[in-house]
């Protein structure tokens, strides 16, 4: 009977019933007596001088209470990035100021130079329609390759637009030049990482108010990690004192990266509420999105393998150009360095690896981690070569790469790219897939799909990822000017109901429902009485939100630590009501029982006695029962998978369809596989978005072409099957209290290779000599690689 | 501005609006209904789908004025009367056909039209039907099947929890 | 959006009297223009709403000629129609998506002529008529080029006619974003000759392929396309696809829909 509460059961979301009622509150749902519109001017052009900047018109606009421009944020900090990286020279990393809102120059189209403040959001833009701007156009850097040579620079006074040139592992290069150069052979690939626009489906939005009796702050703003923007506002963009300004993100409909960052909107409508005497309200609509989220992937790549004789890998060595934009958003200069280069072993005992990535920064939007952050672009570019390898060598492309697996009696094995991967079983994963995709009648489907004149194509994957992001220690050893812990706390309320604040931020994932799994089944009590807080700076602990499949390895095992803390604390207690030692106390079922004795109170008892301290030892026991837990991994954890798919090309069109996916994944215990399940779901079909559908395209004068749905693809119901997940293969993380890895990611970073390899396989069964194809995949890009091959 | 009336959830609405007043403003902005969405401006992902005269329609595409006499259903008018999930939310609850929460009554709305014209579609017709609403969060397979399952279909040889 | 006042008349005379004004726009369901009002794209100074007219909702059999209203919606129309027009009736099944078609009109799509649209193509492929509140126009002469008509100043579509087909299909390959045609191709059979009519494909819009109804007028199978080819002279070249697969598309979208007629 599979459990309905507790760990490991999949407890339907209570967090459901709101967004199913319509009862969510997201931030733009709120609203206030007091409320004014705040509307921002954006430059139409990729990159130019601004000349001179008129607002006079705008501020005698109906309804007008404010206008801004850049000039006004011109003495306050700008908006930093949040990890420091070298160049292989040994300098450090170009790091020009991102301001509130432009001055003097304009970098990309929608970088915003003025914003209005009125009474309706109507009369904002109207105002900034009447905003006279007199920009010189420059020729707009878009190309990362371009970029670097010639005197046109996005930020002029680092005089480059290079924002570094990093190697990893830079003691490795010589080893790895020389065992390339001797290999038996070579597989070369070069290849585009798209870009991409997160577009979860809540546009960004923020609300600044401010309290002139107190001089406090509130920020209610779409965010997936309130404290971190309360602290880059304070420390950097405004100085305001941290005790000063409460971030609160209520409901925030979906994140995937996007909404990680601190934004030039969210220090405007602050800075706008102070002025202006009001609460003053900015959401922006999907074209804002398109042209001012962070976006992610981006990258453009030359990889190569070597093998000997035999299939065995000897090295891999990429060369990367990795867009920035126009600015550094808070880690993207993490994203395609140790996110991303510490990956490029893999799942395998290659003993060298090399990677360079040049970092670029261009007239387009900034560039950040999105859903996998580095990680999908390491997996597409080794998991493509190694299938193109396979091809060259004639080897079965599962074979080769079993050959080549870290196996199961080699942990903790040190991979060449300098990670230490703790657990996993990747044969195991392998050996699941086969089973659960029924590899052995592909042949029969796809005589089946030929009868129909369309052609079929498997492909394979394998991925690792670091996630559980991240061990403070090693991070800050690898340039971050952040801590990666996160915390919690648990209250036991004096009637026996317990509130749980966290430092992860659920934006969908599911924390309200599963947290309370865990504390329940420490505590044995029902879940239904715990309750999470998450999202307010006010109410919870110094937590660094939910990205990077942390929530529940790191910000989990501290609400594990915290109810271990209220464990003991309720023992002493329990002792104490029991005149026993607490040595002799056990918990269990929610009773706490001297042992071997039928003595026992109840966790009920326990924490009402916790307020009620009469006759309480006060030299051993404090009143009360909250317990506070900051946990900092000792490691990143490895999730790791095997993937496989089955595509149809029509090869008159080129449009493919995926008829069949099966995800295998390692992430390790599963507290709740329903949500676990989903979060897999979520990650496939931006996968598989990317692969297909997505690509996020610039022209060269910087304009930003795929700028609405109308021309942005974004997936939808029927371009995506069912599809069959299994998480039974899992290894226990060995160094976290759960033994948990991490799900979100995941189906982001092993679906594309996936799709691209079983696409290239149905190509080829059809006699068509395309070894690669950059993605996405629409239908003209297949069609056209089809004819020119 | 133009007066008009209508009924909202079953109650009837009067309010005065401008010709360029939405639908979906008439009812974040004035009626306080903030369960319909927005997530886009090409009335392409459907999170603001409603139903006028038992329709569904995307209610950032449709002028308030126009809505004047019309019978309009939200997600808030959508559980049963005892303020229980209906059929289709709880299916939604019971699939995990949710994640962020964002894109859900759009779907919920949409789901229900479907299942009046077509109280047992296949896969392909539920998929299709869907169109006109993204979701960024499931890859849809959970939201297929609770649609599924909530027209009484055994969705049990689907994959998954 | 930019401030205008909407009316709503009930009658085509008042709704072509309320045209009158300057910078008066019909609004007919509003699927493409409302969001192009919202890019702040337009700015009228009134929207005359179709919507109310009930002399201009609903289908009709005139002597075996589908008269459909200009306000009727596509919803209705892919209901309703199939009997007679199976073709035109898959046709408004497939614009947009659910919510759009229960808003959408024919004689909206009709009068914006946008190059991606449905209907031009079946208007187009069936030889039908376009009624105005002042004439009527053939469909040959009506679509004169992207986002272009014959009508005039303030000339609504209160009805198309449409010829009844012996066998007809549409096929549309979609745009993958915006799922609006890159090639839409309708085919329809008459007694005197088959029509071919292409939308999504050429920056003049919706327009006959000749050469392909000359062939299929011949034999009505998709084999009699085999030894023809489509100039990509002409055709849409964006993000989407060149002007060349355009043009191949058209062929291929073509055979189709001969295959599925009926």
């Amino acid at each position: 009977m599979p459990k309905d509460t507790g760990i490991g059961a999949s407890t339907r979301r209570r967090e459901d019933v709101r967004f199913l009622k319509g009862k969510g509150e997201y931030t733009d749902d709120i609203s206030t007596r007091d409320l004014a519109h705040a509307a921002f001017a954006r430059s139409t052009v990729a990159h130019g001088l601004i000349k001179s900047i008129d607002t006079a018109a705008a501020e005698a606009m109906p309804g007008v209470l404010a206008v801004f421009t850049g000039q006004d944020f011109a003495d306050v900090g700008g908006n930093p990035a949040g990890w420091l990286i070298n160049s292989r020279d040994g300098t450090p990393m170009k790091e020009p100021k991102r301001p509130v809102l432009a001055h003097r120059k304009v970098r990309h189209v929608g970088d915003a130079y003025a914003a209005v403040i009125a009474e309706t959001k109507q009369q904002a833009m109207d105002a900034v329609e009447a905003i006279e701007i007199d920009i010189e156009e420059l020729p707009a850097i878009v190309d990362v390759k371009a970029a670097l040579s010639g005197d046109n620079f996005v930020h002029d006074e680092i005089e480059t637009n290079q924002c570094f040139d990093w190697g990893w592992i830079e003691d490795n290069r010589q080893a790895t030049d020389e065992a390339i150069k001797n290999a038996h052979h070579v597989t070369t690939l070069e290849l585009v990482n798209n870009r991409l626009v997160p577009n979860a489906m809540e546009p960004r939005s923020s609300i600044g108010a401010y309290k002139e009796s107190g001089d406090e702050y509130t920020l209610h703003t779409t965010s997936q990690n309130p404290h971190l923007t309360r602290l880059l506002i304070s420390a950097f963009v405004m100085g305001i004192p941290e005790n000063k300004l409460t971030v609160i993100a209520p409901d925030v409909g979906g994140g995937f990266g996007s909404k990680i960052y601190h934004y030039g909107e969210e220090a405007l409508v602050l800075a706008a509420a102070k002025r202006t005497g009001r609460t003053v309200k900015w959401t922006a609509d999907r074209s804002e999105s398109f042209l001012t989220d962070a976006h992610g992937r981006d990258h453009v790549t030359k990889i190569e393998l070597a093998t000997d004789a035999d299939g065995k890998f000897l090295a891999f060595r990429t060369e990367t150009y990795a867009n920035v934009g126009a600015y550094l958003s808070n880690f993207a200069t993490a994203t395609p360095t140790f996110l991303h280069g510490t990956l490029m072993a893999g799942n395998y005992t290659v003993p060298n690896v090399y990677v360079n990535v040049k970092a670029v920064f261009t007239n387009t939007a900034p560039v950040d981690a999105y859903r996998g952050a580095g990680r999908p672009e390491a997996t597409y570019s080794l998991e493509r070569v190694i299938d193109k390898c396979a091809r060259e060598l004639g080897m079965d492309p599962i074979e080769l790469r079993r050959k080549n697996f870290v196996k199961p009696d080699m942990y903790p094995f040190t991979s060449a790219a300098g990670l230490e991967y703790d657990s996993g079983n990747y044969d195991a994963l392998m050996d699941k897939m086969l089973e659960v995709c029924d590899r052995d009648g592909f042949e029969a489907r796809r005589k089946v799909s030929e009868a129909k004149g369309m052609l079929r194509g498997f492909g394979v994957n394998a991925y690792i990822e670091a996630c559980g992001i991240a061990p403070s220690n090693l991070v800050g050893q690898l340039g971050s000017r952040v801590g990666l812990y996160d915390a919690a706390t648990v209250r036991v309320n004096a009637t026996g109901n317990l509130a749980v604040m966290v430092g992860a931020h659920s934006h969908g994932q599911g924390h309200e429902t599963v947290f309370p799994q865990v504390v329940g089944e420490m505590l044995g009590i029902d879940p239904s009485t715990i309750e999470i807080v998450h999202g307010d700076t006010s109410k919870i602990p110094f937590g660094m939100g939910t990205y990077g499949s942390r929530s529940l390895a790191v910000c989990g095992s501290a609400v594990v630590r915290a109810t271990d803390k209220i464990i003991a604390k309720a023992k002493k207690i329990a002792a104490h009501m029991l005149e026993a030692s607490d040595s002799d106390i056990e918990l269990k079922d929610g009773n706490f029982t001297v042992s071997g004795t039928d003595k026992s109170v109840s966790f009920g008892e326990v924490a009402l006695k916790a307020y009620i301290p009469h006759e309480f030892p006060l030299e051993d026991i404090e009143p009360g029962l909250e317990e506070t837990a900051f946990y900092d991994p000792a490691n990143f954890t490895y999730p790791s998978g095997a993937y496989c798919c089955e595509v149809e090309v029509d090869p008159e069109t080129g449009k493919v369809r995926v008829d069949r996916f099966a995800a295998v994944d390692d992430f390790g215990n599963v507290m709740n596989p329903m949500i676990v399940t989903g979060q897999v779901h979520g990650g496939l079909g931006q996968g598989i978005g990317q692969a297909l559908l997505e690509g996020c395209r610039y022209d060269e004068d910087g304009q930003l072409l795929s700028a609405t749905y109308m021309d942005y693809t974004m997936p939808r119901a029927d371009d995506l099957p069912f599809f069959t997940v299994d998480h039974s293969q899992g290894t226990a993380c060995t160094h976290n209290p759960l033994g948990v890895k991490g799900c979100g990611e995941a189906g982001a970073i092993g679906s594309p290779p996936t799709i691209v390899n079983a696409v290239i396989d149905a190509l080829q069964s059809g006699g068509k000599n395309v070894t690669h194809i950059d993605m996405p995949l629409t239908p003209h890009v297949v069609w056209s690689a089809m004819n020119n091959a | 501005m133009t007066k008009v009336t209508l009924t909202i959830n079953g109650k009837s609405v009067s309010r005065d609006v401008e010709g360029n007043t939405l639908l979906v403003s008439l009812l974040r902005d004035d009626i306080g209904l903030t369960g319909t969405h927005v997530g886009c401006d090409t009335s392409q992902c459907g999170a603001c789908t409603v139903h006028v005269n038992g329709e569904s329609v995307k209610s950032c595409t449709m002028f308030a004025a126009e809505a004047d006499g019309a019978e309009v259903t939200t997600i808030e008018g959508m559980a049963n009367a005892d303020g229980s999930l209906s059929v289709i939310q709880a299916a939604f609850q019971e699939h995990h056909g949710l994640q962020c929460g964002f894109c859900t009554p759009g779907m919920v709305m949409t789901a229900a039209n479907l299942l009046k014209e077509n109280p047992k579609p296949s896969e392909h017709e539920v998929r299709a039907y869907l169109e006109g609403n993204i979701c960024r969060c499931t890859g849809y397979h959970n939201i297929v099947k609770a649609i599924m399952a909530a027209s009484g279909q055994d969705v049990s040889a689907i994959a998954a929890e | 959006m930019y401030a205008f006042d909407i009316e709503r008349p009930t009658t085509i005379a008042d709704a072509v009297a309320a045209l009158k004004s300057d910078e008066a726009q019909p609004l007919s369901g509003g699927q493409t223009l409302i969001p192009t009002l919202k890019s702040r794209l337009a700015a009228p100074s009134k929207l005359v709403s179709l919507s109310s007219i009930s002399e201009m909702v609903g289908l009709s059999d005139e002597g075996g000629v589908l008269r459909i209203g200009g306000a009727t919606k596509h919803d209705t129309v892919a209901k309703e129609a199939g009997g007679s027009h199976p073709g035109l009736a898959g046709l408004a099944g497939k614009i947009g998506d659910p919510a759009v078609r229960h808003r959408g009109t024919i004689g909206g799509s009709i009068a914006n002529n946008d190059p991606a649209a449905c209907y031009p193509a079946a208007a187009l492929a069936h030889g039908a008529t376009i009624v105005t509140d002042r004439r009527e126009i053939a469909a040959d002469d009506f679509f004169t080029g992207m986002f272009d008509t014959a009508l005039e100043e303030g000339e609504i579509v209160t009805a198309v006619k449409f010829p009844r087909p012996e066998a007809s299909n549409y096929q549309k390959f979609e745009q993958p974003a915006s799922r609006f045609a890159m090639v839409g191709v309708f085919v329809a059979k008459f007694a005197d000759g088959v029509r071919v009519a292409v939308t999504g494909a050429s920056e003049d819009g919706v327009f006959r392929w000749t050469e392909g109804e000359e062939a299929l007028s011949a034999n009505f199978s998709p084999d009699a396309l085999d030894g023809l080819s489509v100039s990509a002279e002409g055709m849409i070249t964006d993000l989407h696809g060149s002007a060349d697969y355009r043009a191949h598309l058209v062929k291929v979208m073509t055979k189709r829909a001969v295959a599925a007629a009926r």
